[in-house]
């Protein structure tokens, strides 16, 4: 068995681990990636088309470039890395095992690990469409590794369900290759990717986007031959009646994605509701020294998100091995963060009270688009300790706010913080 | 060539009959009319091994079942396919079906099932599957119930036979058969088989095989039957729990597979188009309801596939094994539940058939009934992991995160006697696809390997058969085809 020593370990070699590893080496730490594809860059490789960057680069870049230049910075720096390498498992005494072709079998020691596994799609069976099983069905994301990776076209015509952003991307990229994509069927009353896509990916090429609906039927028994869509009611069941039929040969599903967190949850790290590690504000999990970032804690939306998070992962991990490594800190003390009205999740999901000092870095998303809002943060006992008003909020768009709590004076007996995004009372009064 | 005896039908039924049949110096062949054998209701179906108490005594298929009950032991000793005898519930909710429980006890312990046990201690009941409803009031207990995976097994059944000298052809389905001087003729699309015995395996179409030798004594109607699969973190299961049946069924069981998933189903449903595999919102819906009487808490949200299987059901609602009037034709159909159960005690009544037509029943000399067990990554030691690698760098190589499947398993796969040459055959195989995110990950490493193996285009690597092909063009293809189009008009 081939052993390894390094600081940290970073598991994944996409947007989120790159920028994790080079935050630790600038801090002159040992850092090593472990990669499963063939290649550094992750997702990202196959997202070529561009909107990458406008944040972290005030540029608009491809996804490959984005990454690109993460991986310069990696090679510059010499930060080691394996290619083709699966990680198998994860210790709480953060020893990770992973294999190779030509090294076997790999045990790396580290002081702190940062996960960055980024997400997988959920699939067909999860939201169990009934009918056939047949050839031609696809998530998004392995039709878009098919055309710009491996360049094979997965059908001749496309309905695509779910308006997700991969999903859209398709929809253009697929019409450019001269297929044809019939329609793009939405649960939801209004699409779930970003407002940009929807311009630029289907209205731009007059694809069809059908909210309200959703495939009910999946026909043909060797190739898919098409689907039944259906309307459907508030609780999305199927409205009797409103059945059509589009003939397709392929089905491409954007229905979601899901933190994948199979080797955190064998390391014992605890999770939370958006299936992601639960972390305290340093993006530290449950347990010390395991930190998490990018999609396998949250899905982002957009990558340069995703950076800013995995920069911090990186150097909180560092101030954990300079600071913390080896003595035994209990942290006890800490705010829980409740996901009030209108909030599907909130990271972090614990703060520790001990640093309060400290600026707090919230992200979260509101369950259903509402406009005219306000966010608000309530203590245990429903005081408002802050609140900002909002134009308007989508599920699409991840919402940060950068506090600093001891500034707007949260009762630091408080056991926890609630965030709640309701509609403005101005508001209320005006329509009343 | 004149083979001694053609099976046709590659499902659980005709495997184990060219398994027992091939221990004997005789010239064999297995004739499937899809891509891979074990495609039809043999890969969609419980899965459940039978105590043998279920069906009325004076059926045949009681009998088959109690005996190949039995004959598991050795089977699994022998092949080494995932089976464990975890027993089942029979689950009671109300008073008045405690009567029933006791008389499926009486007669079955009088028939030989072995351990039956009624237990109306609900504190016990609940220890012994804490998942079951708190409605329960007693269940049936057979500690001999197991489970199997049904398709896994066929495989090492065709893969022993195969070793043994049984010839598999695959993408045949018989279209005609003259019987003319004591020698059949079966014709398919390309090619002609010559034997002196047929043995009719055909599942869903035996009807159809019979009636091409003049034989139509029998009709055989598919039942549909639907069913959830659950993710293996979502739900452990200690017992297969069945509840109080009905005249026409089973009915809907909560059930732990082989692999650590959960699945509840089937329903039944008979219908007439015997190539009706799909399932539907109401079936769906009637198997959730059905599974949440005997298990409240189904984890719904942890489901990874519905599918359906049919059953062959007979009129006679029993196996129909007959050693008919068409000299050297033996009618192996109608086989429903528990046919998987009953497939040892099946094909050794098949072997005697045989014996009584002439066949020259002298077992040969070199014939192993071992079939080793499949390498998995996942039962290796770090040790014996890192020493795989080494041998072979194939096994370094995960293309299935979800199932950790290393590529050595999936080459294995492929180049096994009557190996893989199709996605699902691969998936069936070694399981790269069956994990929560249903093949996701892998499908592009699996064709990839697929299409280097068989030495085929990518767009040429096929789901599970004809008409089933996976990517339709190169990037660029189609549009380069609707200019040149576009050019000639």
């Amino acid at each position: 068995m081939k052993k390894y020593k390094s600081d940290v370990v970073v598991i994944g070699a996409g947007a989120a681990g790159l920028a994790a590893a080079i935050e630790v080496k600038k801090a002159n730490l040992g850092v090593l990636i472990i990669e499963r594809d063939k290649e550094l860059g992750g997702i990202t490789l196959q997202c070529i088309h561009n909107g990458f960057g406008l944040k972290e680069f005030e540029e608009e870049l491809t996804g490959p470039e984005y990454a690109q230049r993460f991986i310069n910075q990696v090679l510059e720096l010499k930060i080691p890395f394996l290619l083709d390498s699966m990680v198998i498992e994860i210790t709480k005494e953060k020893f990770v095992y992973a294999v190779n072709r030509n090294e076997g079998l790999i045990e790396v020691e580290a002081k702190a690990i940062i996960l960055a596994m980024g997400c997988r799609e959920r699939t067909r069976g999860a939201i169990n469409i009934p009918g056939f099983r047949p050839a031609g069905i696809y998530t998004a994301g392995q039709a878009q590794r098919f055309v710009n990776i491996e360049g094979y076209l997965p059908g001749n015509t496309y309905v695509i369900l779910g308006s997700g952003d991969i999903g859209m991307i398709m929809a253009r990229r697929l019409t450019w290759e001269g297929c044809k994509v019939k329609a793009v069927v939405e649960i939801q009353p209004y699409v779930s990717g970003l407002l940009r896509n929807q311009v630029q990916c289907l209205e731009d090429y007059d694809i069809p986007l059908i909210t309200n609906y959703t495939v009910t039927k999946i026909h043909g028994r060797e190739r898919i031959k098409g689907v039944t869509i259906s309307k459907v009611g508030r609780n999305f069941d199927r409205i009797i009646g409103s059945d059509q039929f589009i003939e397709c040969d392929t089905l491409l599903l954007s229905v979601g994605l899901i933190p994948e967190n199979e080797l955190t949850l064998e390391a014992g790290a605890e999770l939370s509701q958006n299936g992601g590690p639960l972390v305290d504000e340093n993006l530290e999990t449950t347990i010390d020294g395991i930190f998490a970032c990018g999609n396998v804690l949250q899905v982002h939306d957009l990558v340069d998100m995703v950076t800013v998070e995995a920069k911090r992962a990186g150097k909180n991990a560092v101030e954990y091995i300079n600071t913390r490594y080896g003595k035994e800190l209990k942290k006890e003390k800490t705010f829980k963060c409740i996901s009030g009205e209108n909030v599907n999740y909130v990271k972090p999901d614990v703060i520790n009270k001990d640093e309060l000092s400290k600026n707090i870095y919230f992200t979260f998303r509101v369950k259903y688009p509402d406009r005219r809002v306000v966010i608000q943060l309530k203590d245990e006992n429903n005081n408002i300790i802050y609140s900002k008003k909002k134009i308007y909020v989508i599920p699409s768009e991840m919402i940060e706010l950068d506090l600093n709590l001891e500034e707007i004076k949260v009762n630091p007996d408080s056991k926890s913080i609630t965030i709640e995004v309701i509609p403005r009372l101005e508001v209320l009064i005006e329509e009343d | 060539m004149i083979y001694d005896v053609i099976i046709i039908g590659g499902g659980v039924t005709g495997c184990c009959i060219a398994r027992n049949l091939s221990k004997y110096d005789l010239k064999i062949a297995l004739l499937e009319k899809e891509a891979d054998i074990s495609s039809g209701t043999t890969k969609a179906n419980s899965g459940v091994i039978h105590a043998g108490f279920a069906s009325p005594r004076e059926y045949l298929k009681r009998d088959l079942c109690i005996q190949g009950n039995k004959l598991y032991t050795q089977a699994f000793e022998e092949l080494n396919f995932p089976f464990q005898r975890i027993g089942s519930f029979v689950i009671a909710l109300e008073d008045n079906q405690i009567k029933n429980l006791e008389e499926q006890r009486r007669q079955g312990t009088q028939d030989g099932v072995p351990g039956l046990e009624v237990i109306l201690d609900k504190e016990k009941i609940k220890y012994m599957e804490p998942n079951i409803t708190n409605d329960v009031v007693g269940v049936l207990h057979a500690p001999t119930a197991g489970i199997v995976s049904p398709y896994e097994m066929t495989f090492a059944l065709a893969e022993n036979a195969a070793t043994n000298g049984v010839k598999f052809f695959r993408n045949q389905k018989v279209k005609r058969i003259k019987h003319q001087n004591y020698t059949f003729v079966i014709k398919t699309k390309d090619k002609e088989y010559k034997a002196s015995n047929v043995i009719n395996a055909a599942g869903v179409y035996g009807e159809k095989i019979s009636k091409m030798v003049g034989l139509d004594y029998f009709n055989i109607m598919p039942r549909k039957g639907e069913y959830i699969l659950f993710d293996r973190n979502a739900m452990h299961l200690n017992k297969i729990l069945f509840p109080t049946p009905t005249k026409i069924s089973k009915g809907i069981l909560v059930c732990p597979t082989v692999s650590g998933n959960t699945f509840v189903g089937p329903n039944a449903q008979n219908i007439s188009d015997k190539k009706d595999i799909s399932t539907t919102e109401a079936g769906l819906k009637e198997i959730l309801e059905g599974g949440r009487t005997l298990v409240p808490n189904l984890p719904l949200r942890a489901s990874i596939r519905n599918f359906a299987g049919l059953r062959a059901v007979p009129d006679s609602y029993d196996f129909i094994i007959d050693n008919t009037d068409v000299y050297g034709f033996i009618n192996v159909v109608g086989i429903l539940s528990p046919g998987l159960t009953s497939c040892y005690a099946i094909a050794e009544r098949v072997t005697e058939f045989l014996e009584l037509l002439g066949a020259n029943m002298t077992v040969k000399e070199d014939y192993n009934p071992i079939r080793a067990k499949p390498e998995r990554f996942k039962n290796l030691s770090k040790v014996e992991l890192d020493n795989k690698i080494k041998e072979d760098p194939a096994w370094g190589r995960i293309i299935c995160r979800c199932e950790t499947i290393p590529e050595k398993e999936i080459l294995n796969a492929i180049r096994s006697p009557v190996g893989a040459t199709t996605l699902d055959g691969i998936k069936f195989r070694c399981r790269p696809g069956m994990g929560r995110c249903q093949g996701g990950f892998c499908k592009p490493r699996l064709i990839e390997i697929l299409s280097r193996e068989l030495n085929i285009p990518y767009e040429d690597v096929v789901k599970m058969g004809e008409e089933t092909n996976l990517l339709v063009a190169k990037t660029k293809e189609i549009v380069l085809r609707s200019i040149e189009g576009g050019k000639k008009e």
